[in-house]
């Protein structure tokens, strides 16, 4: 399956064994913009899986009442660049209504899914990467796969968990990620970083797209080719390079990662939103806090610009695999 | 009540208070008693018609132990209560609009309230002015959900008079413009806004689609106790409108004239309700906060994600939690803000001290 055809998967499993779920957004019914609700309409029917009016704060606004009263709502939000008109509800309402309430009412049945990260060609508002403005939403969970079985494990986790979860999917690995995932129904655990390149010398961490960049500038790293051989000293070439996928953003598994970089005692944290306020800053300040004495060079970022993403400049907005090989450079060599 | 929460308010014993109208009283009386109720929070009078009674509401102003509503969490006035169907009010505007209509369409999709219950929101004329106002009509119009819009229209939002606040026709119509049965009613006699509900609850939940009700009312208090309405309006109006047009007299004289009521009834209900409220008042002072450490609960439902070792303890709340428990171990005897403070929290904060170094 590719990624769109696991996500579908899931979502076609939380149908069947939940029928409180219902499936919506703006047009879902057809099989969505990105074919992630391909034929559910027909299988579940149009009371269950249904279009909405072209609203996202309504969207969300009734998914919370939905949630509310127990139902499963799993809602899209065509794009996250569009979840802006939605931040009121998301951070207002459907953050704080566990708190709020003092435990007497909960949104834990929702699920907001949005397609997220570049796609080569998305310009200012087909490109965007929202999860740092949720950040310091406490109360809501943000959850971003990297692939097919991920997806789909990740998101029935999800969906179940007693909490309001923001699911962001790389749109550029619709179609472009496959492999074979389970056909199973199968949960992957939320608030849990995942270890996919062992090492000893440092720590790089991505989650999405990035994560592909950085598997290519690892590469590069061991083996550069003649054109970066210069840029990449012989000593450095074979540095054994700790590979972590974050996979949930808030609550951020500090533990795995804070293990690692006690072991490696360098850092470099790798995403496509801009720089300024992203996530990476929130793990640059408690790792300095708690591997102060561990870390044998400062904490590197390598991340988008702090401009909109401009059209025709995205090759070089995006944290590619040469400016991550050149911070893992740069770090290595402090 | 009001009046008793509102002087206490100017006393700065509570922090915060709105004042009501009666356009509820005549809904409430309309709805069924599980219809599912999301307010502003002008909309006491719902629950006190449901019977949850004058202490609960004390205990919510206070923020006390007894508050159930938020566990203190919430500004005076935000009640809820699932077990009265009414849900938790937030301070947000409108925000509970859409959220009417999602509440709704569960409704319709649960086998045992389908076709018996409706989501019913009251929401004022200046809250109709946000977007999720748009975004809740046009979702339960077209999805459709059983959805009851209860606009208050009292003229005012805060300082601005209607007049700045819509161009057109008041509320009601906008309520054909999303395909909706719509029907305005004077706010101010309560049996025309009880049968106009009635008739419009029947439609809503038979037809399964939203309907619009616009209460024409008038403000009689001020905003809030934070705003002081006679800076944008003449105190001789507001003289007026309590004198010839309202809804407590205009009932009043309806009773009267049927031989249900006399000025004995009157003094007698006068009396017994001040005792009851000053009773609730003074047992709602005396009480204490719920525990400090509540301030950390209910963030997030079920387990937190990590399994905790001691030296990598990394629970952010749980963390922040002991970071506070150490705080108040060093300073909170000695820091005059904190040590007043403490006090008035059940157990004076040592539930987190004492927890504070344990492995948890």
């Amino acid at each position: 399956m590719n990624l769109y055809q696991a996500v579908r998967d899931a979502m076609s499993i939380a149908l069947s064994k939940d029928d409180s779920a219902v499936v919506f957004g703006e047009d879902v019914a057809f099989g969505g913009v990105f074919r992630c609700t391909m034929g559910l309409a027909e299988e579940f029917g149009r009371e269950r899986v249904f279009n909405t009016p072209l609203s996202e704060q309504g969207i969300a606004g009734f998914a919370i009442g939905m949630a509310a009263m127990g139902h499963t709502a799993i809602a899209e939000i065509q794009f996250a660049d569009y979840i802006f008109p939605a931040f009121d509800q998301l951070v207002n309402e459907a953050a704080k209504f566990r708190y709020r309430s003092g435990g007497q009412f909960n949104v834990g049945g929702l699920t907001v899914r949005t397609p997220t990260m570049s796609v080569g060609h998305g310009g200012l508002y087909h490109s965007q990467s929202p999860e740092g403005f949720f950040m310091g939403a406490a109360g809501l969970k943000i959850v971003i796969p990297r692939s097919p079985i991920q997806a789909k494990g990740l998101l029935l986790a999800s969906i179940r968990d007693p909490n309001p979860v923001l699911f962001m999917e790389p749109k550029i690995l619709y179609r472009s990620a496959v492999e074979h995932v389970p056909l199973d129904d199968y949960e992957l655990p939320l608030g849990r970083a995942e270890v996919l390149v062992p090492g000893t010398d440092l720590t790089l961490l991505s989650w999405g797209t990035p994560l592909y960049h950085c598997e290519t500038a690892l590469a590069l790293l061991a083996r550069p080719p003649p054109a970066l051989a210069p840029h990449v000293p012989a000593a450095l070439r074979t540095a054994r390079v700790e590979l972590l996928d974050l996979r949930t953003i808030l609550p951020w598994d500090a533990e795995t990662v804070l293990a690692s970089v006690r072991r490696t005692g360098r850092l470099v944290v790798v995403h496509e939103a801009a720089r300024t306020g992203g996530v990476a800053a929130e793990i640059a300040a408690e790792v300095q806090r708690r591997a102060f004495l561990r870390l044998a060079a400062p904490v590197r970022r390598v991340t988008g610009w702090d401009t909109p993403v401009g059209l025709q400049y995205e090759r070089f907005y995006i944290p590619d695999a040469v400016r991550i090989l050149d911070a893992i450079v740069e770090t290595l060599a402090y | 009540m009001d009046n008793l929460l509102y002087n206490v308010q100017r006393q700065g014993k509570i922090s915060f208070y709105y004042g009501e109208e009666a356009t509820i009283i005549g809904s409430a009386a309309a709805l069924a008693p599980d219809d599912e109720v999301l307010g502003q929070y002008r909309e006491m009078g719902v629950l006190l018609w449901r019977g949850w009674g004058i202490d609960a509401a004390m205990s919510q102003c206070f923020g006390n132990e007894e508050d159930f509503s938020s566990k203190g969490k919430q500004m005076p006035v935000h009640w809820g209560s699932p077990e009265y169907h009414f849900h938790t009010i937030s301070s947000p505007l409108a925000t509970q609009i859409p959220q009417a209509a999602g509440v709704a369409y569960a409704l319709r999709r649960d086998p045992r309230r389908r076709g018996k219950n409706c989501a019913v929101v009251y929401f004022g004329e200046g809250a109709a002015s946000e977007g999720d106002f748009h975004a809740g009509m046009l979702f339960a119009s077209t999805l459709p959900s059983p959805t009851l819009f209860i606009a208050r229209n009292n003229g005012f939002a805060i300082s601005t008079p209607s007049t700045e606040q819509y161009y057109g026709d008041g509320i009601a119509a906008r309520g054909p413009a999303y395909g909706m049965d719509t029907i305005r009613v004077d706010g101010n006699d309560v049996l025309a806004v009880l049968s106009a509900t009635r008739e419009a609850r029947r439609r809503c939940v038979e037809s399964g689609r939203g309907v619009l009700i616009e209460a024409m009312t008038y403000r009689v208090g001020h905003h809030s106790t934070s705003d002081d309405s006679f800076a944008y309006r003449a105190r001789q109006e507001v003289e007026d409108r309590k004198r010839i047009d309202n809804p407590i007299s205009r009932f009043r004289l309806f009773l009267q004239t049927r031989g249900w009521w006399s000025g004995d009834d009157e003094e007698e209900l006068k009396a017994r309700l001040k005792k009851d409220i000053m009773q609730a008042f003074k047992r709602a002072e005396g009480l204490k906060r719920h525990e400090l450490k509540e301030m950390f609960t209910d963030v997030y439902g079920g387990e937190e994600p990590w399994n905790i070792v001691r030296s990598y303890t990394f629970v952010p709340r749980k963390e922040q939690r002991q970071e506070l428990a150490g705080l108040l171990k060093k300073y909170g005897q000695t820091w005059e803000p904190w040590r007043s403070e403490l006090r008035k929290f059940k157990g004076n904060g040592e539930e987190l001290t004492r927890d504070h170094g344990k492995i948890e």
